[in-house]
């Protein structure tokens, strides 16, 4: 496989994943009947955080300014191991599905711990409630993963994804439909969308990631949201893997198609933040416990 | 063929997971209807679709029994009662669900373990029965109300048939119907039972009423 092409999925990703966002936004806003924000409004944003002054806290340590970084290098990290389309992945070795689920483990926790360097209560519960549903949503992603590997027999994600074709539907569908929901509502938890956590509120008590970032700001908080759309991407890449089972051979076909199935899953999500309310938060423990079991069902029923 | 069968099966875990998981005693009837009229199909699609008399009228009395006049039954005496909801089951709802899955994981691997003299028709057939057998008991021990209980002991029922299905491909329709017949009886009074229940101590916690005779 020639070099370049090996690059440009991750590239792809990077100019691609905060016009999900904009997609999202504006079909919430046709929904409601407004004309809403621009579609570029994402990268307007992080572009003008980026150029702004950061204000420090004198109670802060290194570790506060490490976490948005970190964040984005861990994004770039997993972007290398995804592949998406007819695009393999950059760096692909047996196995490397655990790796991808960890790293996002990897961010969590130093999100988490830069938002406790902070010394505010206020975002020690934000990191104490996305600690516990996290430790919800994990197994169900890992768990779906392993069904989709079952279900194709490889444990690479470019082998995993190359192999999910229109045959493997009709021979497993069941279970790959079964993974394909667990997955999504790992997707919606994860980027903190609709049915677990609302990322237009700004109340105290109804939001969990908004939480954790209210101290960072300017080029931190740019490099934030850019990572929390480069997450909504690489996590919006397992789905359309899944979905999207197109593999003609022509690169640009396969990919363009993906690309396709990517903007409509970013309508869905759009059409489900306006047509559901937010769950309790009690509840939501039950929504992910609901994922993992239909992940668990897909992986034993292949 | 087979794919049908499978995704009934599919379907029973799924409602089995939501009986677990559910507070509400109206949902949960709605759907213990939903899994009888797909059990209904059953027969139907397990021989194939031959179109017989015998079977065709073995369809339609499993689906207006379990799909139809259980539910009418049960939802008539729901009006009758002044709770709606499970409210504080023994076991709660999220327990449930995991207790769900690893029963269900017992199952995949206890049907494994079981020799078949001929290769039945689908493979999920006998698991998805003894999950759906034990989700059955499994609400008929952990819940409190008397009408979750019904509902447990016709989810129960249900996995029974299922495996009885799986097994034989025709059963004499005269055992079949005297089980049947057996059933709605029993459902018939367990309904009747429980309204009496209500109107008589103005709540159907059972676990209260073994406190009576003191």
């Amino acid at each position: 496989m020639m070099t370049p092409l090996k690059f440009f999925n991750p590239v792809l990703g990077l100019v691609i994943a905060p016009f999900l966002l904009g997609i999202i936004n504006r079909t919430k806003a046709v929904f409601a009947g407004r004309t809403g924000q621009p579609l570029f409004q994402p990268y307007y944003d992080i572009w003008k955080l980026l150029r702004k002054g950061a204000v420090y806290s004198r109670m802060t340590s290194w570790v506060f300014r490490a976490g948005p970084v970190l964040g984005l290098a861990v994004a770039l990290t997993a972007m290398l191991l995804m592949p998406f389309g007819g695009l393999p992945a950059a760096i692909s070795f047996k196995g490397d599905l655990i790796l991808f689920v960890y790293l996002f483990g990897l961010w969590r926790f130093f999100t988490v711990i830069s938002a406790m360097d902070t010394g505010s209560s206020f975002e020690g519960m934000g990191a104490s409630r996305e600690v516990t549903f996290s430790a919800f949503s994990e197994p169900a992603l890992l768990i779906g993963l392993a069904a989709i590997a079952k279900c194709t027999g490889y444990i690479s994600l470019t082998q995993m994804f190359s192999s999910v074709v229109p045959e493997l539907w009709l021979r497993s569908g069941p279970a790959l439909v079964l993974a394909g929901v667990a997955l999504l509502i790992v997707f919606l938890a994860e980027n903190c969308r609709i049915p677990v956590d609302d990322p237009n509120t700004h109340l105290e008590l109804t939001m969990i990631h908004e939480v954790m970032v209210l101290d960072h700001g300017g080029p931190d908080f740019g490099l934030i949201l850019y990572s929390a759309a480069l997450k909504m991407w690489l996590l919006g890449q397992i789905l359309i893997g899944i979905v999207v089972p197109i593999h003609s051979g022509n690169i640009w076909l396969d990919t363009s198609a993906a690309i396709v199935g990517m903007l409509l899953l970013a309508v869905v999500v759009g059409i489900i933040e306006s047509s559901m309310a937010r769950l309790r938060l009690l509840h939501v423990p039950q929504l992910l416990i609901g994922a993992t079991t239909l992940s668990v069902l897909a992986l034993v029923l292949r | 063929m087979n794919n049908t069968a499978d995704i009934i099966m599919i379907f029973l875990v799924l409602t089995n997971m939501m009986l677990l998981g559910l507070s509400r005693l109206g949902a949960c009837i709605r759907i213990v209807a939903l899994q009888g009229i797909a059990l209904g199909f059953l027969p139907l699609i397990l021989n194939h679709w031959d179109i017989e008399v015998h079977l065709v009228l073995f369809s339609i009395v499993i689906i207006s029994l379990k799909g139809i006049a259980f539910p009418w039954m049960l939802n008539r005496t729901l009006r009758e009662l002044a709770t709606q909801r499970e409210i504080e089951p023994f076991i709660g709802y999220g327990i449930s669900i995991i207790a769900g899955t690893i029963a269900l994981v017992m199952c995949m691997w206890l049907s494994s373990r079981l020799p078949f003299p001929e290769p039945l028709m689908s493979p999920l057939i006998v698991p998805v029965a003894f999950f759906t057998i034990m989700s059955g008991l499994f609400l008929i021990i952990s819940r409190k109300k008397a009408l979750t209980q019904v509902l447990g002991y016709l989810v129960l029922e249900n996995g029974i048939y299922a495996f009885g299905v799986a097994l034989v491909g025709k059963q004499p329709m005269l055992v079949e119907l005297g089980i049947l017949l057996d059933i709605f009886v029993a459902v018939f009074v367990m309904g009747i039972a429980i309204f009496h229940i209500n109107r008589e101590f103005d709540h159907i916690d059972t676990d209260q009423l073994s406190r009576l005779r003191s």
